[in-house]
């Protein structure tokens, strides 16, 4: 039975995309090779053409779409498409107005002024106001939620922020406030330059109080129980769901912006199986791994998006004492080459690091070339530099001999990296030898905190858009050093960023370039790649940014093009 | 009959509670914590998120509260899932992984005890080698080899069936061929195996001797004991089966809960792992409670009470 109604159903369709096709027949040639310039002009014709719908791939299933609790890439990504803060990154990582249309920060740059426009609504009908973001901003620091971004995102920034989640100070003391209904009042605990761009990220989201509490536990455990106030609206969502979709919010301020009408999500967690699903068009992107690289390079949808994420060895200075001669450490990080394990092992558009902060990331500011570009290549594959070092070290060490633990994760990419770069290391260094631990990520991490490894492969992803997000690990009490570095002059550097040159922009990258310099005359870390994934993208879908923190990708501006 | 239920339920009892016991220990000794971006967090921090959910309390402390909460039905909520309880996440996810069972080992057994009939009626002929090979194949080649051919060339490369995914009756027919594979290979050689030592017994001499029909030695006397040693197979195998499988239900993109069980322990969501945990060692000692019962409806060689009836 089921399966004659999937028959009528499939035979529908199919008429149906013959009708389509039929009608859309007068104008079409001529509209799809033009719409791209004409989009703005007359989004209304172009949807008429093409169904504007995308279907995708969810990696997993959403843990949390609740602001203040969620962690995790998919939370801030529907977050993202469904909600919208005081500011919104565009195309070119850009804060645009979303319920802020404009600010004003004071003269010692401690208070932001930020006017929301009063247009904006929540999904049943409320209007989103100052007091929605006290509400939310609050709630996430409050030791009650339980929230863990929230203190991270927000300590050290918002006033009290870490004295209200202790529970030092009351919530009403975090130094967020409701001035009216359309004005939110913020005070930070020192100048933050990058404020501006930290507001689009998914903690600092506001929240209908009356809804949330209403909702109380169930509260964004299903589409009835989320508000959205963004592009878009969550539907057919449970917490469990492994399949929702995405539907244009029609409440949404800037609705006439948004041209798809639709996005629907599959959980699908095997990259061969996406890839299949995306051979046979039921979806129209799809991830690659690094094994499916090679037989899809070829292919005239395979496109390489670069990503945020630096991955570097950790060389801890404190376990072995070898580690804690500057030669030997910097004989470690030019002893590998890094440009054929980015080409042969990755294989998927990786980059190889040079130096910390990503390239790509920040550009200087004033609209200048970006950060890794002016800081240029720090520390490179040097065979000849790496022995110099290595002979140097070992002589002031006293020895012939070094034995080195490398720690690291345990996926198949993972384990093929490792065994690559311990016997690099082993060729180019004589006389190192190189034990693997391979283990899996929640070991690592106990491993890291007890600092119980000498070489360790770690990685970072930035949480906002300042090379400070890279740099403040390695500050000698960092939460992530967990290696033993300290250098009291880079310290001070980096002091200096968020205190006296905190409201000169220009004086604090000349700053984060001393320090990164710093960093790798000291051969802290050695560097190693800059991940980018690697994709097949149907070339109809268009106007999707990628964002280089917080959600993934952008959909505000997203749209079905025609498929050349 | 009741008596003897009844003692077996309270076994079974003591069982899923040590069960439930060493696996309460056993996950607390996996490495880290449910927290989620703990490579962020300060310790201070950290210790205010863990205080909410109770796990700042000594293990002994949160083992009672856990049995506690066990006695009344609470499975607790899930640290991965936002507010979620863990017997919505059991519900939701074993359907899909239940009906996938349950299709591939009735039609799989069904098929199985065909060819094995067939086998052992062409004794040593070339249906029975033919058989054979395919029956060692299909118990040695592991289902996720299967589950990958059938995949690329009835789907990706035919179009005949849904690639991935979950739904219609459509998207349950690959995984379910993939799965069946080994109960059917299974079954086969353990029906070839009995038939052929059954067919040889002295009763079945006896029936030919009284003149029954071919059709009547093979369904009536020779297959009724043949079948009895597969059921003792069949249970745990229907156990494994239903509780999902990782890799079939990746590959097909079933949001099954045997994928949802490895998440959850990579991700160290307590409650969950307890959960799943408990609920496949209930499945196991109903299965195999009822399979003991059933030995007594098919062999009436055996007894439950003693030899006194």
């Amino acid at each position: 039975m089921k399966l004659k109604w999937s028959l009528l159903l499939a035979l529908g369709l199919l008429l149906s995309v013959f009708l389509v096709a039929c009608s859309g027949d007068d104008g079409d040639s001529a509209e799809g090779t033009g719409s791209d310039d004409k989009k703005e002009e007359e989004p209304a014709k172009d949807e008429e053409n093409v169904e504007q719908v995308l279907n995708f791939i969810n990696g997993d299933t959403i843990p949390s779409m609740d602001p203040s609790m969620a962690t995790d890439e998919y939370g801030f990504q529907f977050l993202g498409a469904t909600m919208e803060g005081l500011y919104r990154l565009d195309e070119n990582a850009e804060p645009v107005e979303g319920i802020a249309t404009e600010h004003k920060v004071s003269e010692n740059g401690l208070t932001w002024t930020f006017t929301l426009r009063e247009d904006a609504v929540w999904s049943n009908g409320d209007p989103v106001t100052a007091h929605d973001f006290v509400y939310a901003w609050q709630r996430a620091v409050d030791p009650d939620t339980g929230s863990e971004y929230g203190p991270y995102m927000m300590g050290g920034v918002i006033k009290n922020a870490t004295a209200v989640n202790t529970g030092d100070v009351p919530v009403e003391d975090l130094g967020v406030k409701a001035d009216g209904d359309y004005t939110l009042v913020v005070e930070l605990e020192n100048p933050v330059p990058y404020f501006e761009s930290l507001t689009t990220f998914g903690t600092f989201l506001p929240l209908n109080q009356k809804f949330v509490e209403e909702q109380g536990d169930k509260f964004a455990t299903s589409t009835d129980t989320l508000l959205s106030n963004g592009p878009y609206k969550l539907t057919d969502w449970e917490s469990t769901s492994s399949s929702w979709n995405l539907e244009k919010n029609a409440d949404y301020w800037d609705a006439e912006t948004v041209q798809l009408e639709k996005m629907t999500y599959e959980v699908v967690k095997d990259p061969q199986t996406g890839v299949d699903l995306y051979e046979s068009g039921t979806v129209d992107r799809a991830g690659l791994s690094s094994d499916l690289v090679d037989q899809y390079s070829t292919h005239e949808d395979y496109v390489v998006t670069p990503e945020t994420s630096v991955f570097y060895l950790k060389m801890n200075q404190t376990r072995n004492e070898a580690l804690a001669n500057t030669n030997v450490r910097a004989a470690i990080s030019r002893a590998f080459d890094k440009q054929a394990l980015v080409d042969q092992i990755l294989n998927n558009g990786s980059l190889v690091a040079n130096g910390l902060i990503p390239a790509n990331f920040t550009p200087m500011p004033g609209g200048g070339e970006d950060f890794r570009e002016v800081s240029g290549d720090l520390v490179t594959y040097d065979v000849e530099k790496a022995k110099e070092y290595w002979e140097k070290g070992l002589e002031e060490l006293g020895t012939d001999s070094v034995e080195l633990e490398f720690l690291a994760g345990d996926s198949e990419t993972a384990k093929t990296m490792n065994e690559y770069l311990a016997n690099q290391l082993e060729t180019n260094l004589p006389g190192l030898k190189v034990t693997l631990k391979q283990v899996p990520f929640e070991q690592r991490l106990d491993l890291d905190t007890n600092m119980d490894y000498d070489i360790q492969f770690s990685g970072w992803g930035p949480d906002y858009l300042d090379p400070y997000t890279f740099l403040n690990l390695w500050l000698t009490d960092g939460g992530n050093n967990k290696m033993g570095y300290s250098n009291p002059d880079y310290d001070a550097l980096l002091e200096k960023t968020t205190t006296e040159l905190a409201q000169d922009n220009e004086a604090r990258y000349q700053t984060f370039l001393e320090a990164e310099k710093m960093l790798f005359e000291d051969a802290a870390i050695a560097p190693v790649y800059q991940s980018a994934m690697a994709q097949l993208v149907s070339p109809k879908v268009k106007g999707v940014y990628v964002n280089p923190f917080g959600p993934t990708y952008e959909y505000k501006w997203a749209s079905v093009g025609s498929e050349e | 009959m009741v008596r003897y239920i009844l003692r077996r339920v309270f076994y079974m009892v003591i069982t899923l509670f040590i069960i439930a016991t060493v696996s309460f220990f056993l996950m607390k000794m996996l490495p880290g914590s449910p927290l989620k971006a703990e490579d962020k967090l300060t310790e201070e921090q950290k210790e205010i998120v863990l205080e909410k959910y109770g796990l700042n309390d000594p293990v002994p402390v949160q083992y009672i509260t856990y049995l506690k909460d066990l006695v009344q039905g609470d499975l607790g909520i899930s640290f991965a899932f936002d507010n979620t309880p863990v017997t919505k996440i059991l519900m939701d996810r074993i359907g899909p992984s239940a009906q996938l069972g349950a299709q591939s080992l009735l039609v799989g057994t069904f098929l199985g005890i065909l060819f094995g009939l067939i086998a052992a009626i062409s004794h040593n002929g070339i249906l029975d080698y033919t058989s054979t090979i395919l029956a060692v194949l299909g118990t040695s080649i592991p289902s996720f080899v299967f589950a990958g051919l059938l995949q690329w060339f009835l789907a990706v490369e035919t179009g005949w069936f849904p690639v991935a995914l979950w739904g219609t009756f459509e998207h349950t027919i690959l995984p379910t061929i993939a799965l069946m594979i080994f109960p059917m290979a299974t079954a086969a050689r353990f029906t070839r195996t009995e038939m052929i030592e059954v067919m040889g017994s002295n009763f079945i001499t006896t029936a030919r001797a009284k003149g029954v029909s071919e059709y009547g030695i093979i369904f009536k006397h020779g297959m009724r004991n043949a079948l009895i040693p597969l059921v003792t197979v069949i249970g745990p195998m229907a156990v494994s089966l239903m509780t999902g499988t990782l890799v079939i239900e990746q590959i097909f993109a079933v949001p099954g809960i045997g994928e949802q069980f490895v998440s959850s322990i990579m991700v160290n969501d307590y409650p969950t792992i307890m959960g799943t945990t408990l609920l496949f060692a209930f499945l196991f000692v109903v299965i195999i409670l009822v399979i003991d019962l059933l030995y007594v409806l098919i062999d009436p060689r055996i007894r439950l009470t003693g030899g006194k009836s």
